[in-house]
């Protein structure tokens, strides 16, 4: 079963890849999403065993990231129905087989337990969702492309050099040398801790440009602000979680060396420096997917707080992993419906939203709500479980900066998305033939739902795989 | 045999600073081809002979000594391009940075423990030497093809560390790593022929259209 997650949207791709009509071809991503999201569902409920040589065990941390993502692509897929309609343009084929194929790398990232294999999935993410961010084949998306691929390649580049540095420590301790998770956590103690802290350092630094927390988020604004709304979408709600999940990866790894503490300080400044960052960037920002990066930097910071502060906050972290993903999902759909219908994502020609497009003005602000965590919505409870364990831990200046940067970030982002979608639609406004459908509605919609869902009542089987995966996250005195 | 191999890592310090050092871009090209060329027969000295073996170091011969290569030249001909031209910083300056990272390196080695077949030989400080000379090309040159051949320096570093590992990198793993960061390469060649047709111009500080006010 595990390795359907894998070969289904590999044949997927090639599928698409064979399809020659270009109306044809998101129906048949959809297909694959709906197969894929079924296994997924399939394999939470009943999980095989790990495999006897220790390199793919589906586990707590791993489901919470795998069904995130699928569930974010099973509804982008059935957008690209609507969406690449208006996109006839230009083929689709290329769209298609990198989104399959960044599903299946995801997919892999998700259920593997050796190192080594995760890091060639995740490079595989970033350079499968290459092609995709140069849809529009204009001058600024070439350079969105460019930065992109140049920030989050080098990245990826260190992180393996981290891994290398681990495995080398492995050798020198004379114990097995190997990259398989497990027998790293048990042979933890005796490793060199020069070679230990040298690699944590790598990892970090090359996980989180992946990820985009700050300051080394510089790629995130272009790459959000040029992508087609949907490849923004996964981009922010998918591989943010994927690179997150890496992280979590070497924070296990942490727990059963000295480095713990080292690593966990490092995890709240970064995550704070990116939220003040997005704090800063946010207010006044003209072009509202720039602004949906910068909350998405905000957001990756938030994760790595919850990360950085360990005890209760883990479990607002991988909450969070699911709430920001499918909140995520909500705004770029919605906003890239927005900027289909006023060809603009400028807000100084984008004005009156709700008027001109109800349902997409009206979720769009509806997702903003969410994402600033306001009740009823499921960021609210992760940011809130986050906020009240760094104050039950005495962690006041962490809370406080943590309370302010989501205040002035509500502020910033509200200046700009309420102008966005209350008043009059101006008199200039460029007409296109975009209407609000059941296929380009219909997916936001739903995610919003989900999003709604989750923030008054989590299914009992999975707040077991949430506390599960917090369970493995725990610091063992 | 491991001996001859540490003496070539010798060249390819001095090739990094080869690269430092020079505008022409061609001739930067061909240098941190022949590096990649010298990184290609290195496995063969270290390591045993095995049919995978042959197949990786035919890869590695193919991608970074031919192909990538003539991408690289080909976007700097249809560019009409020669030289790096005002770079961030000058290149007096990032020789003597270079020089100081190399020697750095050489101190950050000599702390960390290692196995004693690999106490006098310099893999470690190469390696990390080679690392940082690609991220210091990466970050202070304009030219799109100069980036991309920072991020192939810096990668060179990394294969050098990973000759260390044959014995925790599973075969697959190694070869799948490889694999990627070729492609990456490569995928960034691609990219920089569409820059040269969108901007008639290789130079990424004209990449300005998202900048923030």
């Amino acid at each position: 079963m595990l390795a359907a997650l894998i070969i289904l949207p590999l044949i997927g791709a090639v599928v698409t890849w064979l399809i020659p009509s270009d109306r044809l071809r998101p129906i048949a991503l959809s297909v694959f999403a709906f197969g894929h999201l079924g296994v997924t569902l399939r394999l939470l409920i009943a999980t095989p065993p790990p495999s006897t040589d220790g390199w793919f065990n589906l586990d707590a941390l791993g489901k919470i990231v795998l069904l995130s993502t699928s569930v974010l692509f099973f509804f982008c897929a059935i957008y690209s129905i609507g969406y690449l309609a208006y996109r006839l343009e230009r083929s689709n084929r290329v769209l298609c087989i990198g989104l399959l194929i960044c599903l299946s790398a995801a997919s892999m990232v998700t259920i593997t337990h050796h190192l080594g294999l995760l890091w060639v999935a995740l490079e595989t993410t970033t350079i499968s969702m290459t092609p995709l961010i140069y849809f529009n084949r204009n001058a600024r998306s070439i350079e969105a492309t460019w930065k992109y691929l140049l920030i989050c390649s080098v990245g990826v580049a260190l992180a393996l050099i981290g891994l290398y540095f681990l495995a080398y420590a492995t050798i020198v301790a004379g114990v097995e040398a190997s990259l398989l998770l497990d027998d790293l956590i048990r042979d933890a103690g005796k490793l060199s801790s020069g070679w230990v802290h040298a690699a944590f350092v790598f990892l970090l630094v090359g996980f989180g440009s992946k990820m985009g927390l700050a300051p080394l988020h510089t790629w995130k604004p272009d790459a959000y602000g040029e992508s087609p709304g949907l490849v923004g979408a996964m981009l922010a709600g998918g591989l943010v979680n994927l690179a997150f999940l890496s992280l979590l990866r070497v924070y296990q790894l942490c727990l059963a060396t000295r480095e713990i503490a080292f690593f966990q300080n490092a995890l709240v400044v970064m995550g704070l420096f990116s939220m003040i960052m997005a704090a800063i960037f946010m207010a006044r920002q003209a072009d509202f997917k720039r602004m949906l990066a910068y909350s998405s930097v905000e957001h990756v910071g938030i994760m790595a707080v919850a990360l950085g502060l360990g005890g209760k906050a883990v479990f607002g972290a991988l909450f969070h992993i699911l709430a920001n993903g499918l909140t995520k999902g909500v705004l770029f759909l919605s906003s890239g419906n927005i900027h289909r219908s006023y060809n603009s994502k400028s807000t100084d020609h984008v004005r009156g939203a709700l008027r001109r497009l109800p349902w997409s003005g009206g979720i769009f602000l509806a997702g903003f709500i969410a994402i600033t965590g306001s009740p009823p919505f499921a960021p609210f409870i992760s940011e809130f479980t986050v906020v009240s364990s760094a104050f039950i831990d005495g962690r006041y200046m962490v809370g406080a900066l943590f309370l302010i940067s989501l205040g002035i970030i509500f502020i910033g982002m509200a200046l700009t998305v309420l102008p966005m979608v209350m008043g009059e639609v101006p008199e200039d406004s460029e007409v296109t033939s975009y209407r609000d459908t059941l296929w380009t509605v219909g997916p936001p919609l739903g995610l919003l739902l989900l999003v709604f869902l989750l923030g008054v009542w989590i299914p009992a089987p999975l707040l077991t795989i949430l506390r599960d995966g917090a369970a493995l996250l725990e610091v063992h005195p | 045999m491991i001996a001859l191999a540490d003496q070539l890592l010798v060249l390819v310090l001095l090739i990094n600073f080869v690269v430092l050092g020079t505008s022409r871009l061609i001739f930067s090209i061909r240098a941190v081809a022949v590096q990649g060329v010298i990184l290609g027969i290195l496995p063969a000295l270290i390591h045993p002979f095995s049919w995978h073996l042959v197949g990786i170091i035919s890869m590695i011969l193919a991608t970074k000594g031919a192909v990538i290569p003539l991408l690289l030249y080909r976007a700097m001909r249809s560019a009409g391009i020669k030289r790096e031209v005002e770079p961030f910083l000058g290149y007096v300056p990032t020789l003597l940075l270079g020089a100081v990272f190399t020697a750095l390196s050489f101190g950050f080695a000599g702390k960390l423990p290692m196995l004693a077949e690999h106490q006098n030989y310099m893999f470690v400080p190469a390696s990390i030497a080679t690392l940082m000379t690609g991220f210091l090309i990466l970050t202070t040159r304009r030219k799109a093809i100069s980036q991309v051949l920072g991020y192939l320096v810096l990668e060179n570093g990394i294969f050098i560390f990973g000759l260390l590992l044959a014995e925790a990198m599973p075969i697959m793993v190694e070869a799948g790593a490889l694999l990627d960061l070729l492609v990456g390469t490569f995928v960034m060649g691609i990219v920089i022929n569409h820059i040269s047709r969108e901007f008639s111009s290789l130079d990424t500080s004209r990449l300005t259209s998202l900048k923030e006010e």
